[in-house]
């Protein structure tokens, strides 16, 4: 059931582009698609180990700045007389290495951070994504500061046999989106129902008996962080490569802020949540543009936010599940009980 | 290990030894000076009135606490500064009093967890699903099942460990340490909260727990359960030792039953 759901929910992402032309709601699926990934990456911490990283987009941009400079080349000054040249790379090496060097991030502000935990995350989180933006618009040298990094090549992969593929079109930046994003759906699915997916579990629920049976809290928990940044740092690759042009403002708060908003709206700890959550939010501003002021829209959106977690404070993931309790693999009681009474 | 305590030792091979611990908070001693060792298969029990001192020593034991002075050594290794789950792993595995689930999981899906030891495997072989995890996999769901109807909770397996009575989460909580394998269990107030059958129930399941070969020490108020499953008994008062003896000796001790009852009862 929940399978079939699945692959009709993709069949269906995949067809859009075969009615819907219109390159502006095209572009808007595509970066809300990158969205829906740099959210899914949240959730992974947030939703699945209970940790609220609000500097998540530091990976994110990370990611972008690291793909973009892979793939244009740079050329740097360093102290003590090193002069760095890099030639430019194929933007695929680009992607390898955002990943790459976002996991790292994951993993420093993870050992970092997670002695402490809670509050003392967040603000860690917060501070790592401001001294990374602070980096970002005053290393000129390398960034160009507010002068963006312009000219950034299209993502392009080589099959062996068939040549290069250029991903020069918004169809072709479509399918690409939707891959990645299907990819790292099955990735996070598979990571949380795994016994490293338990262990995130037990830390969340209860953290001191999780710790009694074994389980490795830092370990765990900096884990979480690593492929959680990897894949933002993916996403944040895939927008640098699609957009074309990053500046600073991509680190700027409220880009953090509206993952998670996705994630909680959509339901944190349910995989589809952020994904629900994410298209939602995502693109309420483009149905909301042509019939109201920019004003109107930001109230219309607060207003969203506010009805949803007031009728279903879980998110909306968890409510439909609730509502439809067949959907649910694992039954809270009361299902349970009914289940059993109908097939008798 | 002074030469006193070593002679008071049965035959058995002593599997966890408490040495001269000592454990202070601020200017509060909450334990003065605990020795007392369990040997491989016993039961012991630690009782004592509130406030004696019992739940620290199990803090301390497993590594909740890092002790003020002394030492725990575990079948010859000391316990000095390891980590909880690191002493998890040397097979001393704990039940805690209140918290002893994970409330938002069914029955089933807290013994998994509870699994974890046995089920460590590589993160990426885990993501890319190779059969080698899949077997462990179906491995782990297996045994689950397995512990799940052995400590009596077959019933209530998909259910939310949350949603059951307290007597039953205790069981939750057991079913979980012992998924954990351990060679040693620590289980602190299992019955408090439980009804009498629900009481003689569990006292069946301890001993069949020590049938399995671990050994246990427990911390419980209940005296009837105390005396009809402990093979030894160790009283704390005060944050020390006043007497340590089979039930019967624990019985009759003099100072056990001030403790417990007050001066007041040699007049009464």
């Amino acid at each position: 059931m929940k399978l079939l759901l699945s692959i009709v929910v993709v069949a269906a992402l995949a067809a859009v582009p075969l009615w819907l032309s219109d390159p502006y709601l095209l572009n808007a699926l595509i970066t809300t698609g990158i969205f829906v990934i740099g959210a899914m990456s949240l959730n992974l911490l947030l939703g699945f180990t209970g940790q609220l990283s609000l500097g998540h987009i530091a990976f994110f941009g990370i990611g972008a700045y690291v793909s973009a400079l892979t793939s244009l080349g740079f050329s740097v000054s360093l102290p003590f007389g090193l002069h760095v040249v890099h030639e430019p790379w194929p933007p695929l090496a680009g992607f390898a290495i955002a990943v790459l060097v976002s996991g790292l991030c994951g993993y420093l502000v993870g050992r970092l951070s997670f002695r402490v935990r809670g509050a003392y995350f967040v603000i860690v989180t917060i501070s790592f994504a401001e001294v990374v933006r602070l980096v970002a618009l005053n290393w000129v040298e390398l960034t160009q500061g507010p002068l963006a990094l312009t000219s950034i090549p299209p993502m392009q992969v080589g099959f062996p046999g068939l040549g290069e593929f250029v991903f020069r079109t918004k169809l072709h930046n479509y399918y690409l989106v939707l891959g990645v994003a299907v990819a790292c759906y099955l990735l996070i699915a598979r990571l949380v129902r795994s016994h490293v997916g338990r262990a995130m579990r037990g830390l969340m629920e209860n953290e001191t008996l999780a710790v009694s049976i074994g389980i490795d809290v830092t370990k765990t928990l900096t884990l979480a962080a690593v492929v959680s940044a990897g894949i933002c740092g993916g996403a944040g690759s895939l927008y640098a490569h699609y957009i074309k042009i990053i500046d600073p403002e991509v680190f700027a708060f409220i880009n953090t802020v509206t993952m998670v908003i996705m994630v909680i709206t959509g339901g944190k700890g349910t995989l589809a949540g952020p994904v629900v959550g994410g298209l939602i939010f995502g693109l309420m501003p483009v149905a909301l543009r042509p019939v109201m002021a920019p004003e109107a829209q930001w109230i219309a959106y607060g207003s969203a936010l506010i009805v949803i977690l007031f009728i279903m404070p879980r998110g909306i993931v968890p409510a439909l599940m609730q509502w439809f309790p067949r959907m649910k693999p694992v039954t809270a009681p009361g299902f349970a009980k009914r289940g059993v009474e109908e097939s008798a | 290990m002074t030469a006193a305590a070593a002679l008071k030792q049965p035959a058995v091979k002593t599997a966890l030894s408490v040495d001269k611990v000592a454990m202070h908070f601020g200017g509060l001693v909450a334990i003065s000076d605990m020795t007392f060792s369990v040997g491989e298969g016993e039961i012991v029990s630690l009782i004592g009135p509130n406030g004696a001192g019992k739940t620290t020593a199990f803090n301390v034991v497993t590594g909740f606490l890092t002790p003020t002075h002394g030492d725990v050594t575990y079948r010859g290794q000391s316990l000095r500064g390891m980590k909880p789950q690191a002493i998890a792993d040397l097979g001393l595995i704990r039940t805690f009093q209140r918290t002893s689930v994970f409330p938002n999981d069914t029955v089933y899906d807290n013994v998994l967890i509870g699994l974890h030891r046995r089920g460590r495997v590589g993160v990426l072989p885990s993501v890319l699903g190779l059969p080698r995890v899949r077997r462990l996999e179906a491995e782990l769901k297996q045994k689950a099942a397995e512990l799940v109807e052995w400590v009596g909770l077959g019933r209530r397996a998909d259910d939310l460990a949350g949603s059951l009575s307290y007597g039953e989460q205790r069981l939750v909580g057991v079913a979980l340490a012992l998924a954990a394998e351990p060679s040693m269990l620590l289980l602190d107030e299992p019955v408090s909260g439980m009804n009498a059958s629900e009481t003689h129930t569990f006292v069946q399941l301890i001993r069949k727990i020590r049938d399995r070969g671990i050994t246990i020490l427990l911390v419980e108020h209940d005296m009837p359960m105390v005396m009809s499953v402990s093979d030894r008994i160790v009283v704390l008062n005060y944050g020390r030792i006043i007497a340590e003896g089979t039930p019967d000796v624990i019985r009759n001790d003099p100072a056990v039953i001030e403790a417990y009852l007050g001066q007041g009862v040699k007049h009464a």
